[in-house]
C-alpha cells in the first residue's frame, strides 16, 4: 500500500515549516535511513531520514514551500514492488496542501486545528538533527511512535502544573510545555505567570469574521516589561474575561471599518415621562416599587424599536451574506469590577419598559455574579453603551462583534439650546452611533440614529 | 598511526565519566575517555559497589546470627574476614570488566595517563603507574572540541587526622580490612562513617562514631536521623555528636583518641581509626589555573548545564560540587552532552536527587527536609508511617522503620520523601518518580500500591499527610 510522507514535527511545540529541498525526485528508490529532504523551521534546519523502504512516487509539496502544516502530505511513497504510477494516483492525499501560497490559513486536515498542543510524529519519517551521526534521531524520545486520535485536543501535562494553572487562572492550552513531548510542567506555568512562553488563544471564542491572522501585539510582553523599572509595578494576571475582551475587541478594530454619527436629543420629555411612571410604580406590601424605570431603560426601547423601523440597519455582516435580523436583541454593557460584558435584551421591541427595566437588572445582578450562561451574552444585534452617569458628554464605542453597531450614551444634562433664535435651557443627551461600514452605510446610520432620536425625545411614541 | 582527534574527550572514567562516554557515543560524537587507575572510578573499584558487597555479608552474617528468629538453626556462625574481602574485590573487577566493554561496545577510545589540558581543545596525557588494559591509546597529545572534567573526589584530609594506611584508615583501607579490628573510631557520620560503622560493628568491633555537628547523617531529615541513631545504639554504636577530635595518640597497633564534646575532654582508644570527614573535588594537575577555569572550595563552578567558565571545557560529578553521589554524576553528564548535542535538555534539578545509606537500619531520602521546608517558611502537611503498621514488614522481621512525606499544603506538591528501615534504598525511587513527574497527592492516592509490599507505606504516608491514614 502506498504510503503518505507526512510533514514532520521538529520539535514538540512545531506548528508548520519549510520544505527547503528534496534530495529525492520522483521515482527514486528510497532506503531506510537515506535523507530525502531537508525541513526549515525558524530555530532549526533538520534532515529528513526515510523510516521505510520503498520509491518516491509523488511529490506534493514542491521544495521551497513555506509554512506546511506539520502532518501535511508532502509526498507519497509506493512499497515494493508497487506500481509507482498508480500509488501517485491512487493515492490522492486527503491532505494536499495548496502548494506555495504564502502563509495560507492552514490546511484542513491540520490534525490540531483546535488548539492541540502536541504534535503527531509522522508515521513513516523520521527528522535527524542536521549533520549528527544519525544515533541521536535513534535515541530520540518520541521517534515517531506517538499515534493519538486526530480530533484529540488532549493537553499533555504535569498533575502539579494543572492544579497550579488552575489557582493561577492560566489557560492550559497557551502554555508552551518545555516538559517531555512538550508537556506543560510546572515551571511553565511560573513562567506563563509572567506572561513568558504563553501563545496566543486557541480555541478561543470565535473572534468574528476575521479570516486573517490573529492580531499580533506591536511589541513583546519582553520588550514591554524592558521599559519599566522592576518593581515599580505589580503585574495582575489575565483573567479569562480580560482576555476575550482584549481579543475580541482588538478583532473588532482590525476588522471593521468603522464610522461615527454623534447627535443631541432632548429628553426633557423623557424625564418628565419617566418621573411620572416612577411615581404611579405600584408599591407592594414593603412599600417596593414594581419597577423604577432608569433613562437607561428608554434608550434600550428606543434603539430596539428604532431598529424596527430601519430594519436595513438591523444587521450582521458575514463573509456570504447579511444577516437581517427579524428581532431587536440589544446587548448592555455593564461594567464590572475586573472587566464588562454585555448581556442581551432578547426582542426588546416587543418588550414593555418595565419589562426591560426589571430584566436588565436582573441581568446586571447575574452579570456581577458571573453567573450568566453563554447565551445571554452572545449573539445580538446592537448595543448600547452608557457612561452618562459619569458624567461623561459623549465618546465612542468599540463595536461587539458580530453585531454592527453600537450606541454610545452620554449624560443627560442641561445645556444652552438654539430654539427659534432664542437660547433656551433644554435637558440634552448627546449619543454617539459606531457603525461597521461593510453593513451601514453612513446615509443608513444616519436614519437609524435619526430613528432614535424620534423616539428618545417623544417617548410616547414608543408606546405605539 | 592512532587516532589523536576527538569531538568528545572525558577525563575520569568514573560513573560519571564513563555514562557520559556512552551517552556522546550514540549521540554520533567521536568519543575518548581518559583514566589514571582503573575504569570505573571510585564508585565501581572502591566506593559504592564494593562497600554494597561487604554490607551483603555483613546482612547475611546478622540473619544467621538471628536465624532462631525465624525457626531455623544454625550452629557455630562465624565468618572469614579475607573471603568476605575477595567477594568484594571480585564483585569490583567485574563491573570494571564491564566497563571496558562497554567502551568497546559503544566505541568509545580509552586513554590510559593522568590528563591535563594545556589549551582549550588541547590535551596532554602524560603515562600512569598502573597497567592500561589492553587496546588503549597511551601518553601523548590529544585534541577535543568538547573537554569534559569527571575527575571525581578523594578523601578530605583534615590536620591532625592524616591517614596513614596502616592505624588511620581511608575507605581505600577500610574496605580491604586484612582483620575485622575489636575496636573503630569512626570520624565522620556522613553516608561512608555509617556504612562502615554499621559493617564492622555487625562483625563485633567496638565502634564509636564522633560528629562535629549536632547530628549524624547530617543531610538527613532530623526524624529520620534520630530514628537511625536510636537503633545503632542499640546495636552497641557508640555515636558521641557535637564531638571533635583534637588530638590522636598512635601506639603500636592502635590509637588513642582526645575528642572535646560540650567543653569536657575525653580520650578513646581504638584499634583502628577511619576518617571519614569528606571529600575533596579533585581539581590538581589538570591545567585548570593556567586556562583561567573557576574554582570554589575545591570544586569546579559550572551552570546548569555544567560549562566552566572557559568555553568548550565542562565539569561534572564531584568534581562540580556537591552532593557527590554517583547518579547525580550521571546523570549530570547526560545533561551535559545532550545540551552539547543541542537537544536542549533541562538543567538538573538537585531537589530530585535522592540519597541512600547503606547502613542497618538503611536511610533514603528526596527532596526538602523537614526543617529545610521550615527554614523556607514553606506551608507544608508532613505524613508518616511506621514499619509496625505494615503486614509485610512484620513478616519479614523488619518492623523497625518510618516513612515520612512532606507536602506543599496549598499545591499538593511532594516536597520530600524520607524513610528509614528494611529496603528503603530499593523504595524511594518511587517517590523520585512521583516529584519528576510532579504528582500531587491525589495521584499518589489513586497509585494501587501492590499487597503486601514494603511499598504500601509509602500510601500510607501519604494518606497519613491528609488525615486518611488506614492502618494505623
Amino acid at each position: 500500500m502506498p504510503t503518505n510522507i507526512l510533514m514532520p514535527a521538529l520539535s514538540p511545540t512545531m506548528e508548520k515549516g519549510n520544505l527547503a529541498r528534496w534530495f529525492k525526485k520522483e521515482g527514486d528508490k528510497i532506503k531506510s535511513g537515506d535523507v530525502i529532504a531537508e525541513i526549515e523551521t525558524d530555530k532549526a534546519t533538520m534532515e529528513y531520514e526515510a523510516v521505510d523502504e520503498g520509491t518516491l512516487a509523488k511529490i506534493v509539496v514542491p521544495e521551497g514551500t513555506q509554512d506546511v502544516a506539520v502532518n501535511a502530505v508532502i509526498a507519497v511513497m509506493a512499497a515494493e514492488g508497487e506500481d509507482v504510477k498508480a500509488a501517485s494516483v491512487a493515492q490522492k492525499p486527503a491532505a494536499t496542501i495548496s502548494a506555495p501560497r504564502p502563509a495560507a490559513s492552514p490546511p484542513p486536515s491540520a490534525p490540531q486545528a483546535g488548539g492541540g498542543k502536541e504534535s503527531v510524529a509522522p508515521a513513516t519519517v523520521k527528522p535527524s538533527p542536521l549533520g549528527g551521526e544519525g544515533g541521536a534521531a535513534k535515541a530520540a524520545p518520541g521517534g515517531g511512535a506517538i499515534a493519538r486520535p486526530e480530533s484529540s485536543n488532549r493537553i499533555f501535562s504535569s498533575p502539579l502544573a494543572r492544579r497550579l494553572a488552575k489557582e493561577a487562572g492560566v489557560d492550559l492550552s497557551r502554555v508552551s510545555g518545555s516538559g517531555p513531548h512538550g508537556r506543560v510542567i510546572a515551571r511553565d506555568i511560573e513562567d506563563a505567570k509572567s506572561g513568558k512562553g504563553l501563545r496566543g488563544p486557541t480555541g478561543a471564542p470565535a473572534s468574528a469574521a476575521t479570516p486573517g491572522a490573529a492580531p499580533q501585539p506591536s511589541m513583546s510582553d519582553k520588550q514591554i516589561l524592558g521599559l519599566y523599572e522592576e518593581g515599580s509595578y505589580e503585574s495582575v494576571l489575565h483573567d479569562g474575561m480580560r482576555r476575550t475582551i482584549a481579543q475580541r475587541l482588538t478583532a473588532a478594530v482590525q476588522s471593521m471599518p468603522t464610522f461615527y454619527l454623534t447627535i443631541d436629543c432632548d429628553i426633557g420629555k423623557l424625564s418628565a415621562a419617566r418621573e411620572e411612571i416612577n411615581a404611579s410604580a405600584p408599591k407592594d406590601k414593603d412599600g417596593k416599587p414594581a419597577y423604577k424605570l432608569s433613562v437607561n431603560d428608554f434608550v434600550i426601547k428606543a434603539m430596539a424599536l428604532a431598529l424596527q423601523r430601519i430594519p436595513e440597519a438591523n444587521v450582521s455582516w458575514t463573509e456570504a451574506a447579511m444577516l437581517k435580523h427579524k428581532h431587536s436583541d440589544i446587548g448592555v454593557a455593564v461594567a464590572l469590577p475586573f472587566g464588562l460584558i454585555t448581556p442581551i435584551v432578547r426582542n426588546a421591541e416587543t418588550k414593555s419598559l418595565s419589562t426591560i427595566s426589571n430584566e436588565m437588572k436582573d441581568l446586571a445582578a447575574r452579570a456581577k455574579g458571573k453567573k450568566l450562561k453563554p447565551n445571554e451574552y452572545q449573539g445580538g444585534s446592537s448595543s448600547v453603551s452608557n457612561l452618562g452617569m459619569y458624567g461623561i458628554k459623549d465618546f465612542t464605542a468599540v463595536i461587539n462583534p458580530p453585531q454592527s453597531s453600537i450606541l454610545a450614551v452620554g449624560t443627560g444634562e442641561e445645556r444652552a439650546v438654539v430654539r427659534n433664535g432664542v437660547i433656551v435651557p433644554a435637558t440634552t443627551m448627546s449619543v454617539t452611533l459606531s457603525c461597521d461600514h461593510r453593513a451601514i452605510d453612513g446615509a443608513l446610520g444616519a436614519e437609524l440614529i435619526t430613528a432614535f432620536k424620534r423616539l428618545i425625545e417623544n417617548p410616547v411614541m414608543m408606546v405605539v | 598511526m592512532a587516532d589523536t582527534s576527538f569531538d568528545v574527550l572525558i577525563i575520569g572514567s568514573g560513573p560519571g565519566g564513563y555514562v557520559t562516554a556512552i551517552r556522546a557515543a550514540q549521540l554520533g560524537f567521536k568519543t575518548a575517555i581518559v583514566e589514571r587507575d582503573y575504569l570505573g572510578g571510585i564508585c565501581l573499584n572502591w566506593g559504592c559497589i564494593p562497600t554494597k558487597a561487604l554490607l551483603r555479608s555483613a546482612e547475611i552474617y546478622h540473619y544467621m546470627q538471628h536465624a532462631k528468629d525465624y525457626g531455623l538453626k544454625a550452629d557455630n556462625v562465624s565468618y572469614d574476614a579475607a573471603e568476605i574481602v575477595k567477594r568484594s574485590r571480585g564483585v569490583s573487577k567485574r563491573l570494571n570488566d564491564g566497563v571496558g566493554f562497554l567502551m568497546k561496545k559503544n566505541k568509545v577510545s580509552v586513554i590510559w595517563g593522568e590528563a591535563s589540558i594545556y589549551a582549550p581543545g588541547k590535551v596532554t596525557v602524560k603515562a600512569s603507574k598502573s597497567d592500561a588494559p589492553k587496546g588503549a591509546l597511551g601518553a601523548g597529545s590529544y585534541q577535543a572540541k568538547h573537554i569534559i572534567i569527571a575527575t571525581g573526589a578523594r578523601p578530605r584530609v583534615l590536620p591532625g587526622l592524616e591517614p596513614d594506611k596502616k592505624l588511620v584508615w581511608t575507605y581505600f583501607e577500610a574496605m580491604v580490612p586484612p582483620a575485622i579490628p575489636k575496636s573503630l573510631l569512626v570520624v565522620g557520620s556522613g553516608a561512608i562513617g555509617i556504612e562502615f560503622a554499621s559493617f564492622f560493628r555487625n562483625f563485633g568491633s567496638d565502634v564509636t562514631v564522633v560528629e562535629v555537628l549536632r547530628q549524624i547523617l547530617p543531610v538527613e531529615d532530623q526524624e529520620i536521623q534520630a530514628f537511625a541513631r536510636k537503633s545503632f545504639e542499640k546495636q552497641g554504636i557508640k555515636i558521641l555528636t557535637n564531638a571533635k577530635v583534637t588530638k590522636l595518640d598512635k601506639q603500636a597497633d592502635s590509637v588513642t583518641a582526645t575528642i572535646e564534646q560540650d567543653g569536657k575532654s575525653q580520650k578513646i582508644t581504638a584499634e583502628r581509626v577511619i576518617s571519614a570527614v569528606g571529600v575533596v573535588g579533585n581539581i590538581e594537575n589538570l591545567g585548570l589555573e593556567k586556562l583561567g577555569v573557576e574554582t570554589e572550595r575545591g570544586c569546579v563552578v559550572v551552570d546548569g548545564f555544567n560549562k566552566t567558565n572557559v568555553s568548550g571545557i565542562y565539569a561534572i560529578g564531584d568534581v562540580s560540587g556537591p552532593p557527590m553521589l554517583a547518579h547525580k554524576a550521571e546523570h549530570e553528564g547526560v545533561v551535559c552532552i545532550e545540551a552539547i548535542k543541542g537537544l536542549h535538555p533541562h538543567a538538573m534539578n538537585k531537589l530530585m536527587i535522592p540519597g541512600c545509606t547503606y547502613c542497618t537500619p538503611q536511610i533514603a531520602s528526596v527532596g526538602l527536609t523537614e526543617q529545610a521546608c521550615k527554614d523556607k517558611k514553606l506551608d507544608i502537611r508532613v505524613g508518616k508511617f511506621p514499619f509496625v503498621g505494615n503486614g509485610k514488614a512484620i513478616a519479614l522481621g523488619e518492623d523497625q522503620g518510618l516513612v515520612k512525606v512532606i507536602f506543599d499544603k496549598k499545591t499538593g506538591q511532594l516536597l520530600g520523601a524520607h524513610m528509614v528501615g528494611a529496603e528503603v534504598t530499593e523504595l524511594i525511587q518511587g517517590y523520585v518518580v512521583a516529584m519528576n513527574l510532579e504528582t500531587t497527592e491525589e495521584e499518589l492516592m489513586h497509585t494501587i500500591f501492590p499487597h503486601p509490599t514494603l511499598s504500601e507505606m509509602m500510601k500510607e504516608a501519604v494518606l497519613d499527610a491528609y488525615g486518611r491514614v488506614l492502618n494505623m
